[in-house]
Parts: structure tokens; sequence; C-alpha cells
């Protein structure tokens, strides 16, 4: 919800009124012409390292003081061990539950008292501890997020709550049609045996498997300093900041040989097309989700995919959008996301739309995913390309935004000039590009399709489309057990 | 959002078991406001950090300002903003902001409706123009059509937030219990399904000569702007737009709870949920500020009175949420918490009422206040590094000066939380939380078929 306001009389300055009648009249007949686009110009990031072989990076903001740290180990849900899916995510949001000599309520007294927030969380493929705060109680914050990344305890009881936080939240999915299909999705697309068809808190069976020797076991294989690197971003410098950090973990050693699991091998891709409709009794909107297996984030398309996607459905003005939402009116927003990981994570494209209009939906979807494949025209791909670089900016006006950018340069290992080039990178996107990139990645023939919806008025009009197979499913069917 | 900015004595002055730091820079939102002739107030900001500006308007308009039959109106207004005007054709005004590196959106509540642009610094003027045109000519273009076209998505935003989402019905629920009927805050700003289908295109004619007018928005451009030459853009683009009548002040019902109301309702949903619901000040009223301590102090936190007990050592609840919600006709308090499988809304209820009834008995301790009060303060610094978007700067100098204290009101709005004690935080719960005169609903699981 939206914050609610006072609203009082109009207060009126007074003697202004001579500069606007001097004013010409603006010529409205078109829009403005613009001037050339200021230069972004970042910060640099200090690169350093502590005695144990911890990966510092540095960047200086001293807009406010405040300070915002992130450590970043490359260890998550991709090297959950077979068996324990969940254990990299339970891992993670354990690390606060108790730690060094605190107790979790200890731990969260504590910086809440620093006016901090310490969060811990992880992807598939890295696990966080993030924390801000103000600059004054860094030195106070610092030895207590170590405690939290390096000295956790997994403390029974703690885990006893979570994982029933977790089982409980597992049942409470079932509620949501958006939640069915956001689980639903994967589990069609990549199997229930590969790691990506299975969200990052596991299964019900697997959540009910994991112990604390578990969660103590992934926690010494992964986090280490040879496989970590801490982000600071804020109010400091490098050479002020360096040495808190060498006394807060530069004694950090790995507590057993680090773990090389394999990386999580590529999925096999869909065969042909089907339709899975999942039954969710008198559902107001039907969610829909098509696709299949994409890409990973090391894939040499990244650029024309990033400007295909904007293009496609990743913008308000993208044809799905502006097609389902703005032409139709079927749905409230229409999109589309290539989710990259190390491995090839998900393409897919998404809306929730009204029952009654289900299948006609679906069509134009396919109307879209098909038009796509052919050349994008120049004004499309000229709009497309600037709003991606010209907005690229905006992408760091806070701490946190240039950190987060930054956890992304280090667990993709990309280039230490991946930033400063990115919108040259972005510019140089061809139409041909993106026309190979969305004839290999876009396939409507081969794409899933995933309805969750209210399956009596549903099931005929989806039919009728005879986009392929169709199978129905429950709903314990189709996010399994 | 709850918490905005500080001042730096104030940071240190909260935190007297710590070693000073060295004094940070004064964080000051300086500004510059005039009024056009029409009577648009400006309000301009430089922040030239980062090279954006976000253009953020006000209209003093929301659901609270719509007639009986048409709830709903002010938002489904909100969204036709968006597709064209005079000079500007459907769908370009998105397409020149993407175009531009811009974003844009808008969102309407009870008591007003906003906008913004947040774009990269060379592109102001083309916000200038489309911003302008849509507030001068908006009429120009307007269609039938167009209020079908957009009836239909808003209509789908209801099924997507309340029909199809679990508890989504509840919210509507406890304002019609809360509010008396006829009073603009018991209906909903999403609108019901029969006034949107109601709505036409002479309402949106009325509506717009009624409440879009110069003298009854304020535009606040923040960022990386000069100023002497904003201003004369400003005066510009804006200069020529006509002056429309003043606007009547919303005159609602009085909202008194005087007992207690009870419902429950049934949802596809697998746990119970309880929702208490009280009527409270509104906001930067006496009473408002030490409510939103008291509700940190219930629900914030591992260490917050009702999470530690329900969520964290009983464990019969999955979550618990407290929140003093002011507005500008009234405020309203809301515990909102959801069983555990096998538990249900009546054990919880029976302890939201020990914990309650244990702050009206003896005032918190002073370290938790001290805990919420220091998350508030930082909260402040935060908010200070973002120019545009909703949580932003230029939205926040909006608030400040559409509440009546001027766009700088962040040392004033600090002040009303570190000036409270711990005694004043129980008077407020005594005084605005009692357990007699209040609204309980609860949410069901459907019975299983």
């Amino acid at each position: 919800m939206t914050a609610r306001r006072v609203r009082r009389g109009v207060i009126l300055a007074a003697a202004l009124g001579a500069v606007v009648s001097a004013q010409e009249r603006p010529d409205r007949s078109k829009p403005p012409a613009l001037a050339p686009a200021p230069e972004l110009r970042l910060p640099p990031v200090a690169r350093r390292a502590l005695s144990n072989g911890l990966r510092v990076w540095v960047i200086e903001s001293h807009e406010v003081p405040i300070v915002q740290l992130s450590l970043v180990v490359r260890a998550g849900g991709a090297d959950d061990p077979a068996g324990q899916f969940g254990a990299a995510s339970l891992t993670a949001a354990m690390l606060d539950e108790g730690a060094g000599t605190r107790s979790a309520l200890e731990i969260a007294d504590a910086m809440e008292f620093l006016g901090a927030t310490l969060a811990t969380a992880s992807s598939f493929d890295a696990s966080f501890v993030r924390l801000n705060v103000p600059v004054g109680h860094l030195n106070e914050a610092l030895p207590l997020v170590a405690d939290v990344a390096l000295r956790p305890t997994f403390p029974d009881k703690d885990l006893e709550r979570l994982r029933q936080e977790r089982l409980t939240a597992l049942l409470q999915a079932r509620d949501d049609p958006a939640s069915i299909a956001g689980m639903a999705f994967p589990r069609i697309v990549f199997g229930a045996g590969h790691r990506y068809g299975t969200g990052m808190a596991g299964t019900e069976a697997s959540l009910k498997a994991l112990s604390a020797g578990a969660l103590r076991a992934f926690h010494a294989t992964s986090y280490q300093p040879a496989n970590a690197t801490l982000l600071v971003v804020g109010d400091t410098t490098a050479d002020s900041v360096m040495p808190r950090l060498e006394s807060a973990f530069g004694s950090w050693r790995p507590a057993a040989p680090i773990g090389r699991p394999a990386a999580v091998p590529a999925a096999a891709q869909i065969g042909q097309r089907q339709v899975f409709l999942v039954d969710k009794p008198g559902a107001a909107q039907s969610q829909i989700r098509i696709g299949w297996v994409g890409v990973p984030r090391s894939t040499p398309d990244y650029f024309p995919l990033l400007v295909l996607n904007t293009a496609l459905g990743g913008s308000f003005t993208s044809r799905l959008n502006q097609n389902l939402r703005e032409e139709h009116g079927y749905a409230y927003g229409a999109g589309s996301a290539f989710d990259m990981r190390l491995s090839a994570g998900p393409f897919v494209a998404a809306a929730g739309v009204q029952t009654d209009k289900t299948a006609e939906a679906v069509r134009e979807f396919f109307n879209e995913l098909t038009a796509i494949r052919e050349p994008l025209d120049a004004g499309e791909l000229a709009k497309t390309k600037n709003y991606i670089a010209l907005g690229f900016p905006s992408e760091f006006e806070t701490s946190t935004d240039l950190a987060r950018r930054l956890e992304e340069v280090v667990v993709y290992g990309l280039a230490d000039d991946y930033v400063e080039r990115y919108i040259g990178r972005v510019m140089a996107v061809t139409a041909d590009s993106v026309r190979r990139a969305a004839q290999q990645y876009i396939q409507p023939s081969r794409f899933a399709v995933v309805v969750v919806g209210d399956r009596k008025t549903i099931e005929p009009g989806l039919r009728a489309l005879n986009l392929g197979p169709m199978r129905v499913m429950t709903v314990e069917e189709a996010i399994g057990p | 959002m709850r918490f905005r900015f500080v001042l730096p004595a104030l940071i240190l002055s909260a935190l007297p078991l710590h070693a000073q730091q060295p004094a940070p820079a004064p964080l000051e939102v300086r500004y510059e406001q005039f009024t056009l002739d029409n009577g648009l107030t400006v309000i301009l900001h430089r922040d030239a950090s980062v090279p954006v500006v976000s253009l953020n308007i006000w209209y003093h308009v929301g659901s609270a300002n719509e007639r009986p039959g048409r709830t709903g109106f002010a938002h489904l207004f909100e969204h036709l903003m968006f597709e064209g005007s005079g000079h500007v054709p459907e769908g370009a005004f998105d397409t020149l902001l993407e175009a531009a590196g811009a974003t844009n959106n808008g969102s309407t509540d009870v008591d007003r409706t906003n906008y913004f642009i947040d774009l990269p610094a060379n592109a102001l003027e083309l916000a200038l123009y489309l911003e302008s045109d849509r507030m001068g000519y908006l009429l120009d273009t307007m269609s039938p059509e167009r209020v079908n076209g957009q009836r239909d998505v808003v209509k789908n935003e209801r099924r997507q937030s309340y029909e199809n989402r679990p508890y989504g019905m509840a919210s509507l629920e406890l304002d019609r219990m809360l509010w008396p009927e006829g009073h603009p805050y018991s209906w909903p700003t999403i609108g019901s399904m029969e006034d949107l289908t109601a709505a036409s295109q002479d309402d949106v004619v009325a509506f717009f000569k009624t409440y879009y007018t110069p003298n009854n928005a304020s535009l606040v451009i923040a960022g990386d702007i000069d100023l002497a030459r904003t201003r004369a853009l400003v005066e510009s683009w804006f200069g020529d737009i006509p002056r429309g009548p003043v606007v009547q002040p919303v005159a609602p019902p009085p909202a008194v709870l005087t007992g207690i109301t009870k419902k429950t309702l049934t949802d596809q949903v697998q746990l119970p949920r309880l929702y208490l619901g009280w009527l409270t000040p509104r906001e930067f009223a006496p009473g408002d500020a030490a409510l939103e301590v008291a509700a940190s102090i219930l629900a914030d936190g591992k260490n917050s009175r009702l999470y530690r007990r329900l969520v964290y050592d009983m464990q019969i609840a999955q979550d618990v949420e407290a929140v003093q919600q002011g507005a500008a006709l009234g405020g309203s308090f809301l515990i909102v918490a959801t069983a555990r499988p096998g538990h249900t809304a009546a054990e919880i209820e029976t302890i939201v009422d020990e914990e309650i009834d244990r702050l009206r008995q003896a005032p918190p301790e002073a370290r938790e206040v001290r805990r919420v009060l220091n998350q508030i303060e930082a909260s402040f610094y935060r908010a200070m590094e973002r120019v545009g978007g909703f949580g932003g700067k230029a939205n926040q100098l909006n608030a400040y000066y559409v509440a009546g204290g001027g766009p700088d009101f962040f040392a004033e709005d600090l002040a009303r939380y570190t000036a409270l004690s711990p005694a004043d935080v129980q008077a407020a719960v005594v005084r605005w939380l009692p357990s007699d005169r209040r609204v309980e609903l609860v949410v069901e699981p459907e019975t299983k078929r």
C-alpha cells in the first residue's frame, strides 16, 4: 500500500507573478530537442586483499554517512548436495540465528540498536551477507558481521523454527496462483531432478531432511576466503577501512577443504510444445507462463538478448505489455525475462489475465513470440537501446545500487571494466544480432505453456488453440511433493 | 513509508552509549519555492550527485474525493493520464520517455494522486513538455475507447491485486468495518467492479475540470538541475495553463468506534489470519508518531513483543505485522497475524490482547524505544541517497509541502519521534488502542470439499 498523506490548503507565495507574463508560449508541435546525454562518471573501485587472501573492493561514495557492505560467497543453491535441496538457502538464513557467543535475539538487538540492517540471502549462484550501517557505527558492527558470516552456531531450536516457517511458506504457496505458476513452470521445464526445477528453499521432503550437521558442512566447505569477496561502498576510504576489515576478517581460515562441486549440468532442452493446465477452481485470473531453457550468464549473446528481451517484454512499451495490457486489456501487465545463471536458467514470458480471456491471451502471447523473431525496425531498436543505455546511470544512485551491480560482477566473474563498457556494448547491438538471438533463443513451437486457472472455464478455449498435447494437473501434481 | 530524514546532532544525541564520531556533513534539502499566476506551486531542489532528474507532481485529489457510485474513479483517471494528450499521441508518452532513458509511474491513494518521471538530466524539457501537456490538454483527445481500454486494465489490476490474491479481499472488508457508511475511507481506492463499469467519459471531463488544475497541484523538480534555467522552463511550459475552480474540502461524517465489531470471511487459503483495527489520529497529529513507535515495539524485528511471543517463542503464528496509517481525514492502526497450521486466530488474539495490555499497564523499556528510534534515524539517512521514484527526495518534498509544514519538514518530522518518551508511547496505546472499541476480522480457510 502506498503511504497516506495529510492535505492542507494550498499555500501561495507572494509577488512572483511578473516573470510568468513575460514567457513565450512553448512550441508543442513536437517534442523538445534534447541536449546530449550526460556521461556516467563512476567512482573508481579500489581492489585490495586481506592477509588471508580475501578480496576486498572499496568504492567511495560520500553523499550520506552510510556504509554498505556485502560479503559475496560464490556458492549457492546450485551447490546443494544431492538430496539436500535448500541447504544453501537454509544455511544463509541460519547465519544470524546464532553466531559467535550471541543468540539470534542478541544479534538482532545489537544490529537494530546500531541503526544497522543486516540481511543474509542466497541465490542459485552465491550467498550474501549484507550490512547497511551509519558510518559512525561501522566499527561496532564489523565484529558482529564477521561472527555471523564466519562463526554461525546453527542452534537446533532455531533451525527447527526456521524449518517450520519454511514448511508453512511452502504450504501457503498453494493459496496463490502466481506462486503456483512460479513453482510449476521451472519444475516442468527443468524436471524435478534438475536443481533449477525446484525453488531455492527446496521441497517439503528435502527441508525435513536437512540437519544442522548438513548446514555446518555446507558452511565449512563453501564459506571460505578464497571463495569470497568483500564489497564496501559508502562514506569511507580504502585506507581507513582496510585495517578494520583486517581485524574482523583477516584471521578467517578455511575450516575444511573447499567444496568444488561440478557446475549444474545444462538442462535438456524441451522437445516439443506442450500445454500444462493447473486447475485452480474459481480463480479470477489465469497465471500464464510460457518458455523453455534459456541461456547461462556467460552467453556471448548477452547484449543482443538484453535488447531483445527489453523489446519483447522488459519495459512498459514492450510488445507483450502493449499487446496484453494496452491493446487488449486482458492483463494489468505482461512481460518476459531471461533468468541467467552460471548454467542456463529459464526464459519465461508471463502475465496474469482475466479468466474469460485466457485462450485469447495465450494466442496473443504466441503472436508476439513469433513476431519478435523478425528483425526490429530501426526506430524500435534505437528506442530500446537508448532506454537501456541512457537509463543506466540511474542504477547507480545509492550505495546499495552500486553494491548490487558489483555483486553481479563478482558472482559471474565479469571483467573489471564491465560497468564502464556497458553502455558502449548496448549501443553496439545491431538489428542483425538481435534477429539471430531471437531465432536461436525464442522458438515458440517448442515452448512449454503453463496456465494456472479455473479449468472448467478455460480448458475448452485452450484446447481449441491446438498448441500441442495438454496435460491437466492438480496443484499438488504441478508443484510436486 | 514511515521514516525520512535526520539531522546529525540528533543522531549523536540518540546514541549516548557509544563513543562520539566526527560529525558528518549536515544533511540539508535546500529548495526554492514559487507559485505561478495560475496557482501551480513549484519546488526545486538541486542534487547533482548523479546526472538524473526527477519530476514529481501531486494532484490534491484521491479516492476520498469520489462520489457514491463512482468508487475507483480517481485511480482509473490516473491511468488515463498516460494515454496521450492534446499534442502527444496515444502511446507516445511512454515511448518518448523510454527512448530518452526515463522511467515513470503514478499512484493513487485516499488523499492524493502522484506521478513521477525520472530521467537523464539532459532530458528534463521532455518531461516538462509531457507533464504540462497532460495538465493543460488531456481532454483534447480523450475518447470513450480510451476510457474503455483502461477500465479493462484497472479491472484486471483489481483481479490481480485483490480478488485473485490470498486474503486479498480482507483489507476492503476491514475498511468497511472501520469507517462509517458514507465516510470516504470506507470505500476502496481500487473501486468496485460495478462502479468501474459505470464510469463514463463525461465523468472524466468533469473530474479533470474540477481537480486536475494547476491550483490543485504541486510540482517538485529535483536532481542535477540549474535552478534559474529550470524555473524559466517551468514558467514557460506550465504558465499558460488556466487556473481552475477552488476545490471544496472533503467533509466526512464523524468516525468513531463505539464497540467491538466482529466479522469472519472465508477464502481459498490454508491458514486463518486475524486482523484487528482501531481508528487513530491523522498523520502528523498528536499520537500519530507515538503509535508508529508502538507498532514497531510490537512487531518490527525479532525482539519486538508480538513477534517474539507469537512467532519466535510460541510459534503459533507464521507472521505478525503492526502499522499506524495516518491519512488526512483520520488514521487507523492495524495488527495482522497469520496462524501456523493447527493454530487458530483466537489463540493469537489472546496473546495480542495480553501484549497490548502490557503496554497499557507499563511504559516500554527505554532500550526498546531507543532501538526503534535508532532505526528510524538511520532510515532518514538512507532515504537521502535517492532523488526519484515513489521513495525519493522529490516525492518527500512534495509530501511535506502538501502536509502543510513546508517542503523542508525533515527535522520537524524526525523530532516527532525523538521527542517521545516511553510514557508517551504508553499513553498513546492507552488512549488509542482500547480493548472495547475496535474491529476484529478473521479470514478462515474454506472448508475442504
